[in-house]
């Protein structure tokens, strides 16, 4: 792993308006860091502000509150050469492999789109630079040619990733890469998105609900509910000792593929929902379902602090 | 411990025509399900789990799929050879079906009290009150708080989980034998999805009812499943007690799903073991063994002909040609996961 920090996210907010001064908070008070060649798990159920997370941390969206620092510089006020050297150096795979990529355009053309907008390079030099990504990705030059409706989803998660990679980036945002693929194809996409990420010293921001994948491919692990991060550490110790009681109902919710050990296995049973986002519950979010909730948890939101080494917790029990 | 055979699939295909030509998305499936046990249909998209649900259902569109060749046999009757009245009579009383997705599968303009009733109004002769006093129970049965207000409510009231406590209760209502539960926690985030599981367990511990589970999730299988049939490319490729198939799985494409899944306490420096390529087309289904494009195992032969089906012990069957005496012995005994 390496030391030098390249992305730093403090304090973000997004908040959505809905009309009639209705506010979602669909992030409310979010931090966390990713440092160069790590990839950082961002896992939680749906509607916890996961996705919004990546999207405005890659500039998608402005934030409501807060920063987000891409080498020491604030990406949503980056202008002109310095925007254009940042979006090449940040790209995203989005989940949906038949929505995100171009019905009319031949696969050439989708990989190398960056490359044409960029200016500098011919047609002949960008599909060269075709033929060499699919290779990476496992598929052939034979495919560059063909549209998108020619292939399966794994295929065209493949070609997603290939034309995340053209601009060279340093970091990519993975939402949900795997979720829509059967579970061997899956597993074929994460091998290589590991394997990229050794031979090109990537940094991902991995963003899933599946904990089982997410633990398999992170270094570190933060956990969102409803907004907020409330607990983020390594992914070993998240498995083996985690903190918060939402992240211990979540991993005990988890089946394993294991029918003796899920007849043995004791359960933390979370009642109910999760609560809107447009009316979240004061002090801590996680209260209404929490099994150790206590009456402080109603007044005031927990403090995010360090609670081992390298282990954050934002929770009433570690005050 | 042997219970009664309650529901017996026999060589069932069947297809489907489309503009590209027809697809045979279940080719010569066999099966049995037995009083009060969970038999969990495990496979990737497109294997054809979700048409032989149906198929049981009769809920294949005639004007494109049909039931080519096979019988079902419920109760003394074929189910392939009744007709749609006599289908009528049985579907939701004796078999019912919970489907993935509640937001299509139930309709937004009914209360969620009047299309519980529909099925106790269509089977048995009861006044409303009454359908409405069993409504309201089987409401409690599900989990639902403060039933008798939530009957006037609508769809639209409800959370994903609570939607999905609904179409079980609207299952259930009848005490059906069968239940059929296509995906139905897919769309759920996992700490719903562990509550319906329990729900399900609870159901059928309390009433003995039989449920065919279809998920692409071996964790659910594992949690919930007595049985497991694997289905590949339209076949039963192996099917057994939960055990078995977890713990000396025979078929290559049964181990390749196993190891394709990453487990929480598993070490993380170890690539997955993916199975490489995709599923063959159904349009044209090959002549051998359909894994054998994708199996690493595969020999001559497979290719060429499709394996017969064999047993390896107690109802634990499988079709793959590396069973025959004259194969290779390929894993290593009765293998690891024995202790």
């Amino acid at each position: 792993m390496g030391v030098r920090k390249l992305l730093e996210v403090n304090g973000l907010k997004r908040y959505f308006s809905l009309g009639k001064n209705q506010l979602l908070k669909a992030i409310d008070d979010v931090s966390f860091e990713i440092y160069e060649g790590e990839t950082f798990g961002l896992v939680g159920e749906s509607g916890c502000g996961k996705s919004t997370t990546g999207r405005t941390v890659i500039g998608l969206y402005p934030p409501t509150q807060g920063e987000v620092l891409y080498e020491g510089k604030n990406v949503h006020k980056l202008k002109g050469k310095e925007l254009q050297r940042f979006n090449m150096k940040m790209q995203m795979i989005f989940q949906d492999p038949y929505a995100s990529l171009n019905p009319r355009m031949i696969v050439a053309d989708i990989i190398t789109e960056s490359m044409e907008i960029n200016g500098s390079y011919s047609r002949r030099e960008r599909h060269e630079r075709a033929h060499e990504l699919l290779e990476m990705v496992g598929l052939n030059k034979e495919h560059a040619n063909r549209f998108p409706h020619e292939f399966s989803g794994g295929q065209r998660q493949r070609i997603g990733i290939a034309r995340a990679l053209a601009s060279n980036p340093q970091m990519v945002i993975a939402d949900e890469p795997i979720s829509a693929l059967d579970v061997s194809v899956q597993a074929q996409v994460v091998n290589l998105m590991k394997r990229l990420q050794r031979e090109r010293n990537l940094s991902y921001l991995f963003i899933a609900h599946d904990l089982a994948m997410v633990k398999h491919i992170s270094d570190r692990i933060g956990v969102m509910y409803l907004g907020n991060l409330v607990e983020l550490t390594t992914s070993d110790q998240l498995y083996k000792n985690p903190k918060h009681p939402y992240t211990q109902a979540l991993l005990s919710a988890i089946p394993v593929p294991d029918p003796d050990v899920e007849l043995s296995r004791e359960r933390i049973q979370i009642e109910g929902d999760v609560p809107s986002p447009i009316n979240p519950p004061a002090g801590c979010v996680f209260r209404t379902r929490c099994p150790l909730a206590k009456p402080v948890c109603a007044e005031q939101k927990p403090v995010w602090q360090e609670v081992a080494s390298q282990h954050y917790v934002a929770c009433h029990l570690y005050n | 411990m042997e219970k009664k055979k309650l529901l017996e699939v026999e060589g069932l295909r069947v297809s489907f025509q489309t503009h590209g030509g027809t697809v045979q998305a279940v080719r010569g499936v066999s099966f049995s399900l037995h009083e009060g046990e969970t038999l969990a249909v495990v496979g990737e998209s497109g294997c054809g789990k979700s048409v032989t649900a149906r198929s049981i259902m009769r809920l294949i569109p005639e004007h494109i799929g049909r039931i080519t060749e096979g019988h079902i046999r419920f109760q003394d009757k074929d189910l392939t050879a009744l007709t749609e009245k006599q289908m009528r009579e049985l579907r939701g009383s004796q078999i019912s079906m919970i489907f993935q997705d509640s937001m299509t599968a139930l309709n937004p303009t009914i209360t969620i009290g009047e299309q519980i009733m529909e099925g106790i109004i269509r089977h048995q002769k009861v006044s409303r009150q009454e359908a409405r006093e069993q409504a309201v129970e089987t409401l409690k049965l599900v989990g639902i708080a403060n039933p008798e207000s939530r009957l006037k409510q609508y769809l639209h009231q409800f959370s994903g989980g609570m939607r999905q406590r609904i179409m079980i209760a609207i299952a259930f209502v009848c005490r059906p034998k069968i239940l059929i539960a296509d995906e139905p926690t897919t769309a759920l985030d996992v700490t719903i999805q562990a509550q319906i599981l329990d729900l399900f367990k609870r159901l059928q511990e309390q009433t003995g009812v039989s449920i065919i589970m279809i998920t692409h999730d071996l964790g659910v299988v594992a949690k919930i499943a007595n049985r497991v049939n694997v289905m590949y490319a339209g076949q039963v490729v192996e099917s057994g007690a939960v055990r078995d198939i977890f713990y000396h799985p025979q078929h290559p494409y049964t181990r390749g799903l196993l190891g394709s899944m990453p487990r929480l306490d598993s070490e993380r420096d170890i690539p997955l073991k993916s199975i490489p390529g995709t599923p063959p087309d159904l349009f044209a289904p090959p002549q051998g063994c359909a894994f054998a494009a994708r199996c690493e195992y595969a020999l001559e032969v497979c290719g060429r002909y499709q394996p017969e089906t064999t047993t390896v012990c107690e109802r634990h069957r499988v079709a793959c040609w590396l069973q025959d005496p004259r194969a290779k012995n390929i894993w290593p005994q009765r293998d690891e996961a024995t202790g």
